[in-house]
């Protein structure tokens, strides 16, 4: 829609201001860590000093969240994964008639608050571990893991389930009437089929999972993890330390996305030299099997 | 809820529900509906097996049931542990009432903070997701249609880095940039603009935008994947007709992209209204945010079944606005989750 060069002058501008409304808050944030003053402070640039990072190490409890966050997450992955493939594929198996509502339940966590998922979680492990004399499993990480699971499994069903849609039966059925059982089918055709959308599943649910807030607040119990220690933190004051962590989530962001741009670039480039390779191949053979016969 | 019939219904419901799906398909095989082979036939004991007891524990154990004893207890009244299940374990409204009128007894008078808080969290959440569904729709369009592969790659790039810094962090941003002593205020001091700080936080400006901030992406995501499967042609061929720009995104786009849009609102407004960090970050003395309410209910008045009538209250309308979306937008649920 762009014609006239006072449309592309008008569009400009707004792309200019989208971002600014989008990084500028950030950048603000970035630089504030690397000033000097107690107060995270942008302008005037008093001393530049990296001290805010070392207080950021250095602070304890930080450190545990971390460490428990990383934790949850890696546990999250193990569930979430293994539960959003099973929930694809009975998706595709289920009863035409009974689906829909298959769909509405499994598809509504990811439509319900964060703070309600992590509220009807605790009430009900506290419940049900109460009655079965199972109270060592009423546990801030076991709980934060199965809340998170909830919307997480969902999400990762999502992933999983637009690539099963793409899944040629041909391909089932070849393997079938080559003799292959239906377990030996989801071994060897229909899980190498699924692996990149696996491999995404797995990399959405560390990060749904890691920079979760609303869940994990009320489910976390007596335990921390980095977003609730971060919680207090900016609760009881602004210091420049919680820049510096906000520096560093970026940092690590900007790396992961080039190093999954360069691997999806290789993968990418790859697929192309198999399809080459075996069209050659395809060709070299029509053309060797025409030669004897017009001979 | 009492300790036998918990039971009861924990166990008894995966079975009632499995015994269901055993009938099913039986009852298909029989009426000659369903043909190929069965369920474990077709899986295989081992894989079977996974997939039933995978599903199961997630409907049940992980969605169904922890909502169902959420709304159970919103229905009880706060009763010491020995109590429970005892003579004074009843269904009772107490709860809902004081929501309304602020006493478990009375209703002489309305509960006017409460009250308060929930319209204005909700008006202000719809608002928002109006303002981003504005804001984000020319870049998304953008992107989808008249951006060139380079320019597409950046332009992502530039868009998900904010989008894993968590919320906390992005809220804490807002008020580094609009404390009184933060670089609007300076800026605005200096250009002479105003003679002294203004209180952005106090006022909810922060609050506001720290929100409409927050889920901004999630608006442009879908409102992108929707307008990215629209033919080009198809706006060539209006344009070519003649039709006015506006005409072309009301009559072409955005009923292509109708999806795209119910989903983005859906979820910025659900991200909206049960947001906890930006209120907890952002918001003044004086602010009104429901979520922080239903938050003060479990762990600041540990005051539990009151804090489950807050929050089925909040989910009852979170279900109300989405049924409504898709109503408006005459779609089903399939359609806005893609």
């Amino acid at each position: 829609m762009t014609s006239g060069p006072l449309q592309r002058i008008l569009f400009a501008v707004y792309i200019a201001v989208f971002f600014l409304y989008l990084l500028g808050p950030l950048m603000v944030m970035g630089v504030s860590a690397f000033n000097t003053p107690q107060y995270p402070q942008v302008w005037p640039i008093e001393g530049l000093t990296l001290d805010w990072f070392s207080q950021l190490f250095a602070d304890q409890d930080m450190m545990y969240g971390l460490r428990t966050s990383l934790w949850i997450g890696v546990l999250v992955v193990a569930i979430s994964v293994p539960i959003g493939l099973a929930g694809a594929i009975v998706m595709t198996q289920i009863q035409p008639r009974v689906r829909s509502a298959y769909y509405l339940v499994v598809v509504s966590p990811v439509l319900t608050p964060g703070i309600i998922i992590g509220i009807s979680t605790v009430v009900f492990w506290r419940e049900f571990t109460t009655m079965t004399g199972t109270r060592f499993l009423y546990d801030g990480i076991i709980l934060t893991v199965i809340g998170q699971s909830s919307f997480i499994s969902a999400y990762c069903m999502l992933i999983i389930l637009a690539r099963l849609q793409r899944f040629d039966q041909a391909q089932q059925e070849a393997a079938l009437d080559l003799g292959a059982s239906y377990p030996q089918v989801f071994r060897h055709i229909l899980l190498p089929f699924l692996q990149p959308a696996l491999f995404s599943a797995a990399v959405l649910a560390f990060l749904s999972s890691f920079e979760n807030y609303n869940t994990t607040t009320f489910a976390i119990l007596s335990e921390k993890t980095l977003t609730t220690v971060l919680a207090g933190r900016v609760r009881q004051g602004s210091t420049p330390a919680i820049s510096a962590l906000a520096v560093i989530i970026v940092a690590v962001t900007i790396v992961g996305a080039i190093a999954y741009e360069l691997w999806k670039r290789r993968a990418d480039a790859a697929a192309e030299r198999r399809l080459r390779a075996a069209q050659a191949a395809e060709e070299s053979e029509l053309s060797g099997t025409a030669a004897p016969m017009a001979a | 809820m009492g300790a036998t019939g918990g039971l009861t219904l924990v166990f008894g419901l995966p079975l009632a529900v499995a015994l269901f799906f055993f009938g099913l398909a039986a009852y298909e095989r029989r009426m000659g509906l369903a043909t190929g082979p069965g369920f474990f036939q077709r899986n295989g004991l081992a894989v079977g097996l996974y997939l039933v007891l995978a599903v199961g524990f997630w409907v049940f154990f992980v969605i169904v049931l922890p909502q169902f004893s959420m709304v159970d207890m919103s229905f009880r009244p706060k009763l010491p542990p020995a109590q429970m299940g005892g003579p004074k374990d009843v269904f009772t409204l107490e709860n809902y009432r004081y929501f309304l009128f602020g006493s478990t007894t009375s209703t002489s008078s309305w509960n006017w903070t409460h009250l308060k808080a929930f319209v204005l969290t909700i008006g202000v959440s719809i608002a928002i997701t109006l303002f981003n569904f504005a804001l984000c729709y020319p870049i998304a369009f953008h992107m989808a249609q008249s951006a060139g592969a380079a320019r597409l790659r950046i332009l992502l790039l530039l868009l998900i880095i904010p989008y894993w810094v968590n919320e906390i962090l992005r809220a804490f941003a807002f008020r580094v940039l609009l404390s009184s002593g933060g670089i609007i205020n300076k800026l605005l001091l200096g250009a002479g603009v105003i003679g002294e700080p203004i209180d952005f936080l106090g006022a909810d400006v922060g609050l506001y935008m720290g929100l409409s901030y927050a889920y901004l992406l999630m608006m442009v995501f879908p409102l992108y994947s929707a307008i990215e499967s629209l033919d080009k042609n198809q706006i060539e061929a209006a344009r070519d007709l003649g039709a006015p720009w506006w005409h072309i995104h009301l009559f072409v786009v955005m009923p292509h992209a109708k999806p795209g849009i119910a989903s983005g609102c859906t979820l910025v407004f659900m991200l909206c209204a049960g947001a906890l960090a930006a209120p907890l970050v952002l918001a003044g003395p004086r602010t009104l945010w429901f979520t922080p309410i239903v938050y003060d209910r479990f762990y600041q008045a540990f005051n539990w079944p009151q804090g489950a009538a807050y929050a089925f209250i909040l989910l009852v309308t979170c279900v109300v606005f989405v049924l409504l979306v898709l109503k408006m937008f005459r779609l089903s649920l399939g359609e806005i989750t893609r």
